[in-house]
């Protein structure tokens, strides 16, 4: 494939290996968070770490828009579906997050049918208003999920709604925000006051800073002296910007770098922004999972779109669940801990079963050490 | 049907569960549903052979293969096939891996209320001409209607038997350390075919299904009296999921380069552009084929002999391993697992 192989290919990781290897200070450990899934993704498929010196780790971070999804939000979505009998169009990656009462959207979808309800994955949220638009009888909720990178999107589609008119369609927002999650990483006891993670540095969002550019991550590296590089969601591209890290960190540094030129700037996609903020505002405090409930961390729709609300429609109110005790998704998710020093990893937890958010995407840290890691733990 | 991880982390719940998608997508959640629902109550020991089809004895010594499969196919017709040949090719192939000789076909069909004629017309045309060109022809069916809503146009089951020459050792369970595998062509054009279908994704060049007939490439292959271990054709949950029930079977790791896995430009894109990967797409007319190590050059020729292998590749080897992993070096340079699938393979949102 032109202009996707060029950034797997083999011998070029090669030499950024050994650039690397003369880059590190033997006598020091290197600590980066790879924020996002996609980059963790990347990490495992690739076989990255594999590449790298024993001093360097990479610690998973919370960028995986399933993962941060607590069991409420899932819980809400089913109950419009078994309930209110809605038709719930979702990723596919939501459909296997466990909730509640030993239910998912999937098993949800499996046991909908008598009460009219039913789920369905689309690719694009502009699916789920195609389909309410061919199906006037039916009540069409697209569950909204994900960082920046999906909210434009979301915002698209209740507006081509409102210029439709539909009355049948709605959507459960559960947007939330990267630099959020990110300054609670860095306030976090372990990292700021007990410095039981060690984290020298981050690799930052692809996709989402192609939307938010790389502006929002300067606060982070002033006032917590991290440095930040943005990087693309390809194996040569983590490399290179785990590169870029070390050589900052040896020069004492703590800077926005940019990796990713070819689709992120400065100021990122204003026009996108401009939508975003047209529909939705911020809320004031929304819950994550592993995170727990941060202030200004999510987005709601705006009044002048309050009628493609579903949580008004269907006067759905949210409820908190805890995880499951032995789940160590929260640590996980925080860098605090790994997927195999969790108990219940590979063994109660696994990709079919999966207790925790982690467990089910493949960006998740757990579903991503387990899918193409777990050899190491073998011996 | 396949035999499977056995130690499942926990058990189906039996009183209260329900079917889901991920219960046919061929991956682990099949094999747990297999096994603890089928395998427990009708258990004998020609089930217990696990693999595609199952070989039993016949009057005067000699052996049979007999093999079935359902077909649920949605769209029914897509670019290169139909539901019709993909019912005649998928049994032919079942009983064609064990090493035997296809030799009929039973055919059962559920059809639905309101189901165009002039569309199962098509459709049993298709077969026919596929049961052809095989030389294996339907001998004996059903039909049956069911009320609209309650079917999705038609599913067609077929079973077939064949007979297999003495001395002739096929199974899932005879892959051993230092054995090569070879795969007779691309990776994930029929499922690929089917996704672009159904999602009327409409790429500039159309991805075609490879769904064939494969005994004649078997034949062939055969024919050389190279030392072949394991033959299985990887269709639903793809090759990944079809080394991982072998490995699982013959108790055995095995590690695949990347860089050897053939896959077409297109598929690879499509893929690529789903978020899939073309290691757990389904095939309808490629084959595994694990074999001495010795033999996987003149066995590699055979296949590139063939017409339905002229892709052939030599993609990997097994090892001991008590962890039974399927591990691939990756093109990057790097080392990961190819895991089961768990439950369907589902896009990633980013």
């Amino acid at each position: 494939m032109k202009y996707i192989d060029e950034y797997r290919d083999g011998e070029t990781a090669q030499k950024i290996a050994a650039a690397i290897r003369a880059e590190i200070d033997p006598q020091r450990r290197y600590h980066f968070m790879e924020f996002c899934g996609g980059h963790t993704h990347a990490i495992s498929r690739y076989g990255v770490a594999d590449l790298l010196p024993d001093n360097v780790r990479m610690i998973h971070g919370p960028g995986c828009p399933v993962c941060v999804l607590p069991i409420g939000r899932v819980d809400q979505a089913i109950r419009l579906v078994l309930d209110h009998g809605v038709t719930l169009c979702t990723y596919g990656d939501c459909l296997r997050v466990p909730a509640s009462d030993g239910l998912s959207l999937l098993k949800a979808k499996a046991r909908a049918g008598s009460g009219g309800g039913e789920v369905k994955m689309v690719y694009s949220s502009l699916d789920a208003v195609a389909l309410a638009q061919k199906h006037p009888e039916k009540q069409v909720v697209f569950f909204a999920i994900g960082f920046e990178t999906t909210t434009p999107p979301t915002a698209v589609a209740i507006k081509q709604a409102a210029a439709l008119g539909l009355k049948n369609f709605s959507v459960l927002c559960c947007h939330v925000l990267t630099p959020s999650a990110i300054s609670s990483i860095l306030e976090s006891p372990e990292v700021r006051r007990w410095g039981t993670v060690p984290l020298d540095g981050f690799i930052g969002p692809a996709h989402v800073s192609t939307i938010i550019g790389s502006r929002p991550y300067e606060f982070f590296a002033e006032e917590y002296r991290k440095p930040v590089v943005i990087a693309g969601f390809e194996p040569l591209d983590v490399m290179q910007a785990i590169k870029m890290l070390i050589r900052q960190v040896n020069e004492g540094r703590a800077e926005v770098e940019n990796e990713f030129s070819r689709a992120v700037d400065r100021d990122g996609n204003r026009k996108a922004q401009r939508l975003v903020g047209e529909v939705f505002e911020m809320r004031k405090q929304f819950e994550w999972r592993g995170l727990n409930v941060l202030p200004y961390s999510a987005l709601r729709i705006r009044g002048a779109f309050a009628e493609f609300d579903a949580e008004q429609r269907f006067a759905a109110a949210y409820r908190s669940v805890a995880d499951h005790k032995a789940c160590e998704c929260g640590a996980i998710l925080r860098g605090v801990k790994r997927p195999q020093d969790c108990k219940i990893f590979g063994t109660v937890c696994t990709p079919e079963n999966p207790v925790g958010s982690c467990m089910v995407s493949s960006e998740g840290a757990c579903a991503a050490h387990y899918t193409y890691g777990r050899y190491r733990d073998a011996g | 049907m396949s035999e499977s991880r056995k130690h499942y982390v926990r058990p189906l719940d039996l009183k209260a569960g329900r079917i889901d998608m991920a219960h046919g997508s061929g991956g682990r959640a099949m094999a747990q549903l297999i096994d603890e629902v089928f395998a427990r109550r009708l258990g004998n020991e020609y089930l217990g052979q696990g693999d595609d089809g199952a070989v039993l004895p016949a009057a005067g010594g000699g052996r049979l293969v007999m093999a079935t499969d359902a077909h649920v196919v949605s769209p029914l017709f897509f670019p290169g096939g139909d539901i019709g040949c993909l019912a005649v090719h998928g049994t032919v192939n079942d009983v064609a891996v064990m090493g035997a000789q296809p030799l009929y076909l039973a055919a059962s069909f559920i059809l639905e209320e309101g189901f165009p004629l002039a569309d199962l017309v098509r459709i049993v045309e298709s077969m026919a001409a596929a049961a052809q060109a095989a030389g294996v022809p339907v001998v004996t069916g059903d039909t049956k209607v069911v009320e609209r809503g309650k079917g999705d146009g038609v599913f067609i089951t077929t079973t077939g038997v064949g007979v297999l020459p003495p001395g002739r050792e096929l199974s899932g369970r005879r892959a051993l350390p230092g054995d090569a595998i070879l795969v007779s062509g691309t990776l994930g054009d029929h499922g690929m075919a089917i996704m672009a279908e159904r999602e009327s994704l409409g790429f500039e060049s159309p991805i075609v299904s490879d769904t064939a007939a494969l005994h004649g490439l078997i034949g062939e292959l055969l024919a050389t009296g190279c030392d072949l271990h394991v033959l299985r054709d990887p269709t639903r949950g793809g090759l990944g999921t079809t080394l991982n029930e072998i490995a699982q079977q013959s108790g055995v790791g095995m590690m695949l380069q990347e860089k050897a896995l053939p896959v077409r430009p297109a598929v690879a894109a499509a893929c690529e552009f789903l978020g899939l990967d073309p290691l757990y797409v389904a095939n309808e007319g490629k084959l595994v084929a694990i074999c001495a190590a010795a033999d996987a050059e003149a066995l590699l020729a055979a296949m590139r002999a063939h017409p339905l292998g002229r892709e052939a590749a030599l993609i990997g080897t097994v090892h001991a391993d008590a962890q039974h992993f399927v591990q691939m070096t990756t093109a990057f340079g790097g080392r990961r697992i190819v895991d089961w699938l768990s439950g369907e393979q589902l896009p990633r949102i980013c």
